[in-house]
């Protein structure tokens, strides 16, 4: 068993150790949720010119001037690719994964440090690779957050498909080894650092919830790295993996013989787990969330934790649901199909459990409960639209229209993003030892889940009404000006929704340095990190190796002193 | 804070209801054989999610509100669950969908696993970035053959699908830059792509499917109603994707065979 006590005895000194390179996993923590933060309002920069640009596609902005159609695609790849990196796999996994989980499941720190630090700097690097596409000669890549060859092999396909899109492809390799990297170090440290008496069915749902994601990682980055490295290849190389005979703008390219199609399978084998990746944390903090402010225990631990295993493993089993359109064999739409329609089981379970939760509790609305709440009504909305987009036959009217955006938006976007709102107010007291302001925090809750769905909602109409994905503009098609009116109501909800987040912006940096300080367990939660100091010591908890007697949700237990029983708190002969 | 979310979340939920009800958007009308087998899905999809959806946004706002901690809320129960709940509502939400699966699944077939009934028209579709050419085998019922050396997508016809001039098929295909239909007559398409891929869908027609460099695909479809129908590029192919943009015209049998004597009369 690694033993990174012994690395721990003494907190290191200097700043560059301790700040920067640090091999603290609450430092690591931070970091990635900084990185993750910034790379957020990069993304929601990019979303509204998008938008803007949708709507007024003439109009000349500051400092931009008019953007192009070629430009808006740029703008559009990079929001999805960096939405998707470096925001919804970053923030939920490396930031508050990085910074909770060993501190839940009683280690000192996670099992590999200089691991960790490594993936964090690798993480950086894919980063500042990512950035610099928009400044090479050419730009940004147009071909989308998915890349598909040959439009994403051949650099004469269009702007940006010169070195723009190998710095794109490039970042995305570099992300997926600090991925690895990073899921190894999850893993073992679940496994192997866990504190006396946590058993696995002790764990807190969030420890789950990072732990399946780990697994994820760990088997889904492997192949979007070898993806990756194919398509370089294709691009520099001389390979023809992916392109065919082919011919673009009147010149024929070199490449014969290879498959489109066997990108969009290597891809979406990755990208499917990938949504998983991103939405299984916030299941994880909703868990946790509900049941303290519920003052319940979380209704059916062990289905919680079985339908996430479930949702993983089936996760693997149905990339070819994004590919009922492409050409692959009609006959295995069945099965993808029918795979795809068993994930919403679990996720049913899931759902009804939470409400299961907060029946007959007594709840408390503190800002991370709202955002749990948001999270839960979100993951409804968003998960209701999947059995339509699971149904090839719906797919030849839906797919690549407004409606998938809108589904995948609210389910993997908004609703992820509402687990990393709900963890930040809620393990901010404890990360930086003071609170968050609630009226603030309050006001961002309320302006964002009404701005998200007026966002996201009208985008399912307009895919019904068969507004195709992906068009800059639209002014060419008769049927897409008749949508331009909602289109224009989304762009204003946008606009809006995005403005608010500075309030929260402003409330995270406030409270920082400003905000009350907090005591070591202001929610009155159960679960290790409460038990030590806030913010905790170098080593989690002082020297101490604490102790489990109980599982993670033990709230309204019948007899107890106060209306819940810590983990560590003595063993009673009640509670579980 | 428990009324403001309750009011929230229903607000939200009926005013999205009202307008998924109320049609106000929807799937355009119609105008080929399986509109009306890929309509009812959706909408038999439609209700069943819908009432899911507005159970559980509304219990979620009603829970809100009910159980908000108030001096006077009496003790929590303590419970960890209910077995019995649990195999219950995982035995329903598995029979809704696998069984909404299995429902949807004759249409799918019918149109990819079938053959094109005898006496369909053959339309073959060639995207480039950014336009479609659409080629008809002409009276012997043969494509000619193209390739990619005789290809010039500047010069536009024949020349942009790399048409043979001497093969003996090829002399009477005939390539142009809108479809022509005829009505209540099965098409039998084959779609290709040049360079990237493209999508060719058409929403009225409910037809979509990806055009794929290196592939051939066949799919048959039936037009059932005379009318001028857009033809939108699905898949991301490039900057000038958006206008990526053609025109299907459906027409009788006769006002098709006139102008299909026409196009032939042109070339020769």
């Amino acid at each position: 068993m690694a033993t990174p006590a012994s690395v721990h005895a003494h907190a290191p000194q200097g700043f560059i150790r301790k700040y920067i390179f640090s091999l603290d996993h609450k430092v690591i923590g931070i970091q990635y949720y900084f990185l993750a933060l910034s790379a957020v309002f990069v993304g929601m920069l990019l979303s509204i010119l998008m938008r803007v640009h949708m709507i007024w596609p003439t109009a000349s902005l500051p400092l931009l001037g008019e953007i192009k159609p070629e430009t808006y695609l740029a703008l559009m790849t990079m929001h999805g690719t960096i939405m998707v990196f470096f925001v919804l796999t970053t923030a939920p996994q490396g930031g508050f994964g990085n910074y909770v989980l060993p501190i839940q499941i009683g280690a000192p720190d996670m099992a590999f440090p200089v691991l960790n630090m490594l993936s964090f700097w690798t993480t950086f690097v894919a980063y500042m690779v990512m950035l610099a596409a928009f400044f090479v000669v050419g730009g940004a890549p147009l071909h989308g957050w998915t890349g598909y060859p040959p439009l994403s092999a051949i650099p004469s396909a269009g702007p940006g498909e010169g070195l723009g899109a190998d710095l794109w492809i490039t970042s995305i390799a570099i992300f997926c080894i600090a991925s690895l990297m990073g899921a190894l170090n999850f893993i073992t440290t679940t496994l192997d650092l866990r504190a006396k008496g946590m058993t696995m069915m002790r764990m807190p749902l969030t420890v789950w919830s990072w732990f399946i994601t780990a697994i994820l990682g760990l088997l889904a980055f492997g192949v979007l790295l070898s993806a990756g490295i194919l398509l370089l290849m294709d691009r520099n190389l001389g390979t023809s993996f992916y392109v065919p005979t082919t011919m673009v703008n009147g010149v024929m390219t070199w490449h014969k013989g290879g498959s489109p199609l066997l990108w969009q399978h290597l891809f979406w084998f990755f990208g499917h787990p990938e949504v998983y990746i991103a939405i299984l944390p916030g299941m994880g903090v909703a868990s946790q969330v509900l049941s303290t402010f519920s003052r319940k225990p979380i209704f059916g631990y062990r289905a919680m934790v079985y339908a996430m295993l479930s949702i993983g493993f089936f996760g693997f089993m149905v990339w070819g649901h994004h590919m009922f359109m492409s050409g692959m064999s009609p006959y295995s739409a069945f099965a993808f199909s029918l795979l795809t329609m068993c994930i919403g089981v679990p996720s049913a379970i899931k759902t009804f459990n939470w409400l299961g939760t907060m029946y007959k509790g007594r709840i408390r609305f503190s800002t991370p409960m709202l955002y749990a709440i948001g999270f839960v009504s979100l993951f409804v909305s968003g998960g209701l639209s999947g059995p339509f987009l699971a149904q090839p036959v719906l797919d030849i009217q839906l797919h690549d229209t407004a409606f998938v955006p809108a589904h995948f938006h609210l389910i993997m976007g908004v609703a992820a993003i509402f687990g990393i709102f709900s963890a930040t107010y809620y393990w901010f007291p404890k990360m930086f030892g003071r609170m968050m302001n609630e009226t603030l925090g309050r006001i961002h809750f309320f302006i964002t889940l009404a701005g998200t769905y007026a966002i996201f909602m009208p985008m399912h109409y307009a895919g019904m009404a068969g507004q195709t994905r992906r068009y800059s503009q639209f002014t060419e098609v008769a049927f897409l000006q008749k949508l331009i009116p909602l289109n224009t109501f989304i762009t204003w909800a946008a606009i809006i929704t995005v403005s608010a987040q500075f309030i929260f912006v402003i409330n995270l940096f406030w409270s920082m340095f400003k905000g009350p300080k907090a005591s070591d367990n202001p929610w009155e939660s159960t679960t290790l990190e409460w038990t030590t100091a806030t913010p905790p010591p170098h080593d989690n908890f002082g020297g101490v190796t604490p102790v489990v007697n109980h599982g993670p949700y033990e709230y309204g237990v019948p007899g107890a002193a106060k209306d819940y029983v810590m983990q560590t708190d003595p063993p009673t002969g009640t509670s579980h | 804070m428990g009324l403001a979310l309750l009011v929230l979340i229903w607000l939200i939920t009926l005013v999205s209801t009202y307008f998924f009800i109320a049609k106000t958007w929807w799937l355009p009308a119609g105008a080929s054989a399986a509109a009306g087998w890929i309509d009812g899905q959706f909408a038999l999809t439609f209700v069943l999610m819908g009432i899911v959806f507005l159970a559980a946004q509304l219990s979620l706002g009603y829970f809100a509100w009910r159980y908000r901690e108030r001096p006077s809320s009496p003790p929590v129960s303590y419970s960890h669950g209910n077995t019995k709940l649990e195999i219950v509502w995982t035995a329903l939400t598995t029979v809704l969908f696998i069984g909404l699966n299995l429902m949807g699944s004759s249409v799918w077939a019918s149109q990819r696993f079938d053959a094109p009934e005898a006496g369909a028209v053959q339309v073959e579709v060639t995207g480039m970035q950014f336009a479609w050419y659409f080629r008809y085998p002409g009276p012997d019922g043969k494509y000619g053959k193209t390739s990619f050396s005789l290809m010039d997508p500047s010069a536009g016809g024949e020349a942009a699908v790399g048409l043979s001039q001497t093969d003996p098929a090829a002399k009477d295909d005939v390539v142009t830059g809108t479809m022509f239909l005829p009505v209540n007559r099965e098409v039998d398409l084959s779609l290709r792509a040049v360079d990237v891929i493209h999508s060719f869908f058409v929403p009225q027609l409910r037809f979509k499917q990806d055009a794929v460099p290196g592939l051939n695909i066949h799919m048959h479809f039936k037009p059932t109603a005379i009318g001028e129908y857009e033809i939108a590029c699905a898949e991301l192919c490039g900057l000038g994707h958006y206008k990526m943009h053609g025109m299907v015209h459906v027409v009788s049998q006769e006002d098709f065979d006139k102008w299909l004597a026409a196009r032939e009369a042109e070339k020769q």
